[in-house]
């Protein structure tokens, strides 16, 4: 895409003020002013383009304005290209684009809520990050605290939206829900068994994590990016450490970019293998769980031996992994892959022979094709609904570039085929870990430690197990940060479950909830 | 159906049998940072590296206290790594909960040489309750036995590390229903509220009214750093710290997140808890 951006130039020269590629592979395109509307139309009809997150940063104290950012991708090109808006500080308005692209719904609302710049023409203006009762605060702002002690909860409470009609009910749950998950409300219209309509409100665990990598140094932030989504650590966690590498221009050892790949497959292998059981129990067929769960210890015990953690937590390092391994150590993981793949095809031959848990699992919880590519869904969801995606190959990172797999996609939708695809990928990822293993070669684990130069704005993507990751930073003095956005795919995902419930009886929203497997705290941060 | 029956048979026992016999423990498993205080020569670069304020230190005149809190540690050995001399060990210790919050914290100080480095150790003080808790199970078991216990569990905010872990003691390997404990959906069904943090401002109200549909005589466990003390992210505009900020906890569970054995640990030592209070409170 980068190539071809002399036409974008020639195209909008009053709009566009100047386009650099700062980082390899990413470049910035500077406009003249707040509306990226045009350019946005453009990109996303003339390039195919996709837009995958946009977010807000304040630059009012250094450059005296804020800037919204909206990156772009194109399928069959590893480039990214990020569209840098400036909104004056005196009149803190931007053009909506969620009637258009619902997929930036939420992230523009977050914007209002966090940054309290005005997402004009949205056709739902509501806060989203910041609760109803929250005072009039911008908590993103460079000028707001982050310890800011804020009065308790009271006054106005959300309202959700009436659904009317006779024999029409609405059922409240959460955000305390009777499984070991995650807080969020669901409001459920029903009209006797079928759902009619979900309202899906989040952000119960918003905990100012944005805000906090800006307060602290950039080696203890790594450990705060293993806390975004504790099922992810180690995705978040890599995805943060190749942020600031870009930034700094770290080269990562060789031996550590194939230990990194290692770790990130294993992430995936013991969350589809407990997802896989986990979806199975919600349509009764306790017995695959408990075999699943029975899996997942063997991994998590793998992890364990390879981390010194089960969460594969405190092991990625800016510049590498902490720890090296003995020999013994990758014995395990062929040890393992070894037993757990003969097990995992145990599990799966038990699942597919049941046709009463294929029954409840095939044609449920419906998400088209149409409507994912929309809502701009990504990862396992997407996948399953048609949306050909995988950071893995699109962007490749780490030692993925080396490594060959398939990326499964189905266009059905429903739960089986997101069930479906995780066997796949679990598959897949047996084959690049023993791939990885072999080609694991001798060497350092670790680029030396340097200070980080102020000033430097990167990006990476991670493929986690449950979607696209993304980080974006920018670096500041003594080893800071000034900024650092994360998108979890969860964020990208979560309207996509309103749309697979319709029409579904309320008893099956759990294991279609379960089939998505979102992080509520991926999202909320 | 056969080849179901047939698997399970294949498979047989999956069941550790924690607490009566110890767990594996992977050699590389990081359980809590052991202080070898009159050894520790500098306590500065374990506390810059330590990413959740675990270690703090506070130089006053001449003199230095450090002060160590396994509730806000994650067991990233950090300070191990930083620390010369070996007077800071990782151990594999994990079973570490405890009834008293100030058994988790331990304190040192020190006088200093000009170049800031430790002259000579003063005093050292703190964390035998963490040892004593291994005792105090036995008691706990032992008043277990035809009892059955209902955990609601409460996440306030967490990062859904802790979560994974909770879950994993409903699998077969972990089984906690062998101890006739077991996870109900909702709080007035509750003996017990197994908490992880940090408590959101958002959460706030939910955890108290979930405590206040929770029946006397009641538990409530405050499970690995974010629930103990807010952990990595502390008390902050949407951060209220940990659970003890909102409601009274009765056992804190540390980790980062705790290992299923760790939690398993930590309700059983709170069952001791609710013996007691039963018994001093048979009315609720």
């Amino acid at each position: 895409m980068t190539s071809n951006l002399d036409e974008l130039r020639e195209r909008f020269p009053e709009q566009i003020r100047s386009i650099e590629e700062a980082i390899p592979g990413q470049t910035v395109v500077l406009l003249d002013g707040p509306d990226a509307t045009a350019i946005t139309r453009h990109l996303l009809s003339e390039y195919k383009a996709r837009l995958v997150t946009v977010f807000a940063e304040d630059r009012l104290k250094a450059e005296g304005v804020f800037y919204n950012y909206y990156v772009f991708d194109r399928r069959g090109d590893t480039d990214w290209v990020i569209l840098k808006a400036p909104v004056p500080s005196d009149n803190r308005k931007f053009p909506s684009l969620a009637a258009e692209l619902p997929s930036v719904n939420w992230q523009e609302r977050e914007i209002q809520d966090w940054f309290g710049l005005e997402a004009e023409g949205h056709p739902n203006p509501r806060r989203v990050a910041l609760h109803d009762n929250w005072p009039n605060v911008h908590p993103l702002q460079k000028d707001f605290p982050l310890d800011t002690v804020l009065p308790p909860f009271e006054g106005e409470r959300h309202v959700y939206r009436p659904t009317l009609g006779e024999g029409v009910f609405q059922i409240p749950v959460g955000p305390v829900h009777a499984g070991i998950i995650e807080p969020g409300h669901f409001n459920f219209a029903v009209a006797g068994e079928p759902i009619l309509y979900l309202q899906v409100r989040l952000f119960y665990t918003h905990k100012g994590t944005e805000k906090l990598f800006e307060n602290l140094p950039i080696h203890r932030a790594v450990f705060l990016a293993e806390s975004i989504s504790g099922d992810s650590a180690f995705s978040h966690g890599t995805a943060f450490c190749a942020a600031i590498e870009r930034a700094a221009n770290i080269e990562v050892p060789v031996r550590a970019q194939f230990m990194r790949t290692i770790l990130l497959e294993l992430e995936r292998l013991a969350n589809h293998i407990g997802d896989i059981g986990a979806i199975a129990n919600d349509v009764g067929f306790v017995i695959a769980n408990a075999h699943a769960g029975r899996v997942r210890e063997l991994m998590l015990g793998l992890n364990e031996t390879l981390t010194g953690s089960r969460m594969l937590r405190g092991m990625v390092a800016i510049g590498g992994v902490r720890r090296d391994w003995q020999r013994v150590q990758v014995e395990a993981i062929e040890h393992t892959i070894e037993r757990v793949e003969r097990e995992v095809r145990d599990l799966v031959a038990i699942i597919q022979s049941s046709d009463s848990t294929r029954d409840r699992l095939e044609r449920t919880g419906v998400l088209r094709s149409d409507k994912a590519r929309t809502l701009g869904v990504v990862g396992v969801a997407g996948r399953a609904s048609g949306i050909d995606l995988d950071t893995r190959r699109d962007h490749p990172y780490e030692a993925y570039r080396q490594l060959s797999f398939r990326v499964p996609v189905y266009d059905v939708g429903d739960v089986y085929h997101r069930v479906r695809v995780r066997i796949d990928e679990v598959s897949e990822s047996f084959r690049i870990v023993r791939t990885a293993v072999a080609q694991l070669s001798e060497g350092e684990h670790c680029a030396p430690a340097q200070p980080i130069p102020p000033g430097r704005c990167a990006l990476s993507a991670v493929e986690g197990w449950r979607g696209e990751i993304v980080h974006w930073v920018r670096t500041g003095e003594n080893n800071r940060l000034e900024r650092c956005k994360i998108k979890d795919p969860s964020i990208d995902n979560w309207p996509a479950i309103v749309e697979a419930v319709e029409g579904n009886i309320v008893a099956d929203f759990p294991v279609i909830n379960k089939s998505f497997n979102l992080s509520y705290s991926g999202t909320d941060r | 159906m056969f080849n179901i029956l047939q698997n399970s048979f294949r498979v047989g026992t999956a069941t550790a049998e924690y607490p009566r016999l110890a767990p594996h423990l992977a050699e590389q498993f990081r359980g809590r940072p052991q202080f070898e205080f009159d050894i520790w020569s500098d306590a500065r670069p374990a506390a810059d590296r330590c990413p959740t304020g675990a270690i703090a230190i506070c130089d006053r005149d001449d003199a230095r206290q450090v002060t160590v809190d396994y509730g806000r540690c994650i067991y990233c050995g950090e300070c191990a790594a930083a620390s010369a001399n070996g007077a800071v060990q990782m151990t594999q210790e994990f079973e570490l909960a405890t009834s008293n919050r100030s058994d988790l914290v331990l304190t040192a100080e020190y006088s200093l040489n000009p170049d800031g480095s430790h002259a000579e150790l003063r005093s050292a003080k703190g964390g035998p309750g963490i040892e004593d808790a291994g005792k105090r199970i036995e008691a706990a078991i032992q008043s277990l036995l035809g009892r059955s216990l209902a955990i609601r569990q409460v996440d306030a905010g967490s990062c859904n590390g802790c979560e994974q872990e909770i879950t994993a003691l409903n699998n077969p390997v972990h089984d906690i229903e062998r101890f006739g404990i077991h996870f109900v959906a909702s709080p007035r069904h509750a003996d017990m509220l197994l908490v992880t943090g940090p408590v959101t401002r958002n959460m706030e109200l939910a955890l108290r009214k979930t405590w206040a549909a929770t029946p006397n005589p009641k538990v409530v466990i405050a499970v690995g750093a974010c629930g103990i003390s807010g952990g990595i992210f502390g008390i902050n505009y949407a951060s209220l710290g940990g659970v003890d900020a909102v409601i009274p906890v009765n056992v804190f569970i540390p980790g980062c997140p705790p290992r299923p054995e760790a939690l398993l640990h930590g309700i059983l030592l709170a069952l001791g808890q609710m013996q007691r209070l039963s018994h001093s409170n048979p009315h609720g």
